[in-house]
């Protein structure tokens, strides 16, 4: 593995020094692009530094968003900590929830019954694929493209309308509980996720008429925002961001958890680490995903949807470190415990703020419309940020 | 008093432009006809790319001012006339208060060359098409004024890129138009013109509309000059200088209420400009489809019915969401609102069928018709593209339009002077 320290380009301050000397050449240009700004997905900040157009190197600033969760954690019980892992990636809730009922549950030593991990499968997979298509959405408007947008959002709505009816929310969820769910599926649940599904397939090949061989959507993302696969492990790059650089590296299939091992689907993977690649990689995604949905619904088992689980909770003391396939890479839990009912100390690997780390490699001697086009591709959520 | 009205009344037996006639009093009838109509046209564009990209994009678009959001537009100006007018603390002050006024100025002033029909339009000038390039480039300046005056980065980047793209287009579209303007010396007399309504009127003459001139050469033209057009007027896909998502606003970023309404006002009003170029040198101006071909005083009938069946027809799709408006108490003034509107449109339409309206406003119908058909490719474009990065915007503009642009001057003139061309080699062989 790399060093990250050999990573970086040459110093900005050496480039900055070597153009000063020139005659005719302009000061650089320092541009502070955030907290409110149309296209940096919430309250990221980023200090752009540039020559004309183009970037010389950029700093992100964070920290508006931050509400202190792992602090909050270590003055709750693990059972009220649950809903508050929704807030991290708002636009990911369900699969956050997994992430830590699960790592709860290993420390505990339980394990959802077989019907609660089917259940739980079919919201992961569908919250993927709302993920996916609010990240389609923002990411054409940022390059322009405003009519995505509001095809995407159309079909999350019928997402969002399986959760709400399932538990009554539609964005933070709280879907599972630790030791299985607290909601028996409703009925007609199978029937609506099969009806989605079948809905759903026109409608991503849909977003693809309209994107995939446009020339101008190619133009602005084909070689923008290049990363490649030595970079993205060096860095701790994962999720379709790690794929699209040519990384086999899914912890569904590499570290199987709920019950992933079930299911037959594929691991898309992209090779030049590009923005296309990105989106290639996001959009054969979605529709693993469906794969995954349609085999889950077609199986659920009879039986409880609750584990045995002690109504005060005190696992015992030790540590657990617990990571699954976010949408937007892998989330992981670190949780120490104790002995008592809170959680000693709780430590989330956010996908976000990892892969943000890579925006300043992936925008040097591009333009500032490629650093636009590069946050979204890269799909980060602020609230899983900054926590 | 009677030389007055002997004044206003001499005009009236003339078949040229007040401008050309030199009659003061229709000259200065007809300039306010133009605002008014360009106004309400801006209006009722903004109302309708509203509507349009809405419906494109699964949506509604207004609906609570007025019926289907009707008056939205209204409520809109007089909701930026209301605003405070705020002046960056940092600004230009002198700078910052004209630009908008130039650029709104170079964006009307255009109107004054262009034909709605043979003898509607303020003037002729026999240069009307440089003329017409030449004012509307000026609003270059106006854009670059306002992103220096605002003494802010994001507006001075947009200023800096609208400059590039507009000047840069401009070399396109001037050797598209060039060809044109060697399309009508093709004449007897080898006279070319640069008069808009001489341009249209050598399409009359020689018996087919320049777009399918040595086809494909014109269509080539008109091609270069749709794209050219489109980066001219700073639209989508080639609308980088406001990129929302990179510049928030690009060039008016620091600019509010009325000035900010001034600049939209321009922008409409560019559009509207530039596709009358388009639809004088290539589409025929005024003249009616298919004018040779389908010839004859029962044809002559027919496309002269045409605006009154329009109208008509939009008054009858009035009255079809008049019948569909909810029932509820609450709806019955938009109800009543939108019956009236569907009336007027519909009485508009009757009155076009009185022989002599239909006859005077044909040719303005077919004009404004024609117009209309690129507003609603500007809005088709805005609602399917994604936006073009600085660096392949230029790409296009030098490497692609300006060498077929070249290419296509060439052609033409070659295919134009073919004849004499051939005389040439046969006489330089037979000696």
């Amino acid at each position: 593995m790399t060093d990250p320290k050999t990573l970086s380009p040459p110093s900005l301050e050496t480039h900055v020094a070597a153009h000063d000397k020139t005659f005719l050449d302009a000061n650089e240009l320092v541009i502070n692009m955030g907290p409110q700004h149309p296209a940096t997905h919430g309250v990221l900040r980023v200090i752009l530094r540039l020559d004309g157009e183009k970037v010389l190197g950029l700093e992100c600033v964070i920290g508006y968003l931050h509400r202190g969760v792992e602090k909050i954690a270590e003055n709750r019980t693990y059972t009220m900590f649950n809903p508050y892992v929704d807030r991290m990636d708002y636009v990911a809730a369900v699969s956050n929830g997994l992430g830590y009922c699960e790592a709860v549950e290993k420390l505990l030593s339980v394990e959802a019954p077989p019907r609660a991990q089917y259940i739980r499968v079919i919201l992961t997979e569908l919250n993927r694929i709302a993920s996916h298509q609010l990240w389609l959405g923002t990411h054409a408007l940022d390059i322009g493209a405003i009519t995505p947008l509001f095809y995407t959002f159309r079909d999350r709505e019928e997402i969002l309308k399986i959760f709400e009816k399932y538990c009554g929310a539609r964005l933070t969820t709280h879907a599972f509980r630790i030791g299985g769910l607290q909601y028996e599926a409703y009925d007609g649940f199978e029937k609506d996720v099969k009806d989605f599904v079948k809905f759903v397939r026109p409608k991503i090949d849909e977003y693809e008429e309209l994107l995939t061989t446009n020339r101008i959507w190619v133009e602005r993302t084909k070689k923008v925002g290049v990363i490649s696969s030595k970079d993205c492990i060096a860095l701790g790059v994962t999720g379709p961001v790690l794929r699209a650089s040519g990384v086999k590296w899914d912890i569904r299939k590499a570290l199987p958890y709920a019950n992933y091992k079930n299911f037959d689907f594929e691991i898309p993977t992209g090779q030049n680490g590009d923005t296309y690649d990105r989106y290639i990689v996001r959009m054969i995604e979605m529709r693993q995903s469906l794969r995954i949905i349609e085999q889950a619904v077609g199986g659920i088992p009879e039986g409880p949807v609750m584990a045995k689980v002690p109504k005060v909770m005190k696992p015992p003391v030790g540590e657990v470190y617990h990571s699954i396939e976010a949408p937007k890479g892998e989330l992981g839990y670190f949780i120490v415990s104790d002995g008592s009912t809170q959680p000693y100390r709780i430590r989330v690997r956010p996908p976000s703020f990892v892969n943000l780390q890579a925006l300043d490699l992936m925008c040097r001697g591009q333009l500032v419309a490629d650093v636009i086009a590069v946050i979204g591709t890269l799909d980060i959520v602020l609230g899983e940020v900054d926590r | 008093m009677g030389a007055l009205l002997q004044y206003i009344q001499s005009y009236l037996s003339s078949d040229k432009t007040p401008g050309a006639a030199g009659n003061f009093f229709w000259a200065t009838v007809y300039i306010l006809l133009v605002f008014l109509g360009l106004s309400v046209a801006v209006i009722a564009m903004n109302w309708l790319e509203r509507k349009i990209l809405a419906h494109m994009q699964v949506r509604l678009g207004p609906m609570r001012v007025g019926p289907h959001g009707l008056l939205q537009p209204i409520a809109d100006a007089i909701k930026l006339l209301l605003k405070e007018d705020i002046m960056p603390a940092e600004a230009d002050g002198l700078v910052f208060w004209t630009a908008p006024l130039i650029v709104v100025l170079a964006a009307f002033t255009v109107f004054v060359v262009v034909p709605f029909g043979p003898a509607h339009a303020i003037t002729d000038m026999n240069i009307g098409i440089l003329f017409m390039l030449g004012v509307s480039s000026l609003s270059v300046l106006g854009i670059v004024m306002a992103g220096w005056a605002s003494n802010s980065h994001y507006p001075l980047m947009g200023a800096l890129r609208s400059s590039a793209q507009m000047v840069s287009y401009e070399v396109a579209m001037g050797l598209a138009v060039v060809s044109v303007i060697i399309m009508t010396s093709l004449n007897d007399q080898g006279t070319g013109t640069l008069s808009m309504i001489g341009i249209v009127q050598s399409q009359m003459a020689q018996g087919e509309w320049f777009v399918f001139k040595f086809f494909p050469l014109g269509l080539i033209g008109f091609a270069i000059f749709a794209i050219a057009m489109v980066a001219e007027t700073n639209r989508a896909p080639f609308d980088l200088p406001e990129a929302e998502s990179e510049l928030t606003a690009g060039f008016h970023t620091e600019y509010s209420g009325f000035r900010w309404s001034l600049f939209f006002l321009a922008e409409y009003s560019a559009m509207i400009a530039v596709s009358s170029i388009a639809v004088t040198l290539w589409l025929g101006g005024w003249l009616r489809p298919f004018p040779n071909w389908l010839h004859g005083a029962t044809w002559d009938l027919i496309f002269s019915l045409v605006p009154g069946i329009t109208f008509l027809l939009l008054g009858a799709i009035t009255f079809f969401n008049v019948v569909r408006m909810p029932k509820h108490p609450l709806f019955k003034i938009q109800t009543i609102g939108l019956a009236g509107f569907g009336a007027v449109l519909g009485l508009i339409g009757l009155l076009l069928f009185l022989p002599p309206v239909r006859d005077r406003v044909g040719d303005i119908f077919w004009f404004s018709a024609k117009v209309a058909g690129f507003m609603y490719l500007y809005i088709w474009y805005r609602g399917t593209f994604p936006r073009y990065r600085f660096d392949q915007l230029m790409k296009v503009g030098w490497k692609v339009l300006l060498p077929t642009g070249l290419g296509l001057l060439i052609l033409t003139a070659g295919v134009g002077m073919r004849t004499e061309i051939w005389k040439a080699i046969q006489g330089a062989t037979q000696r």
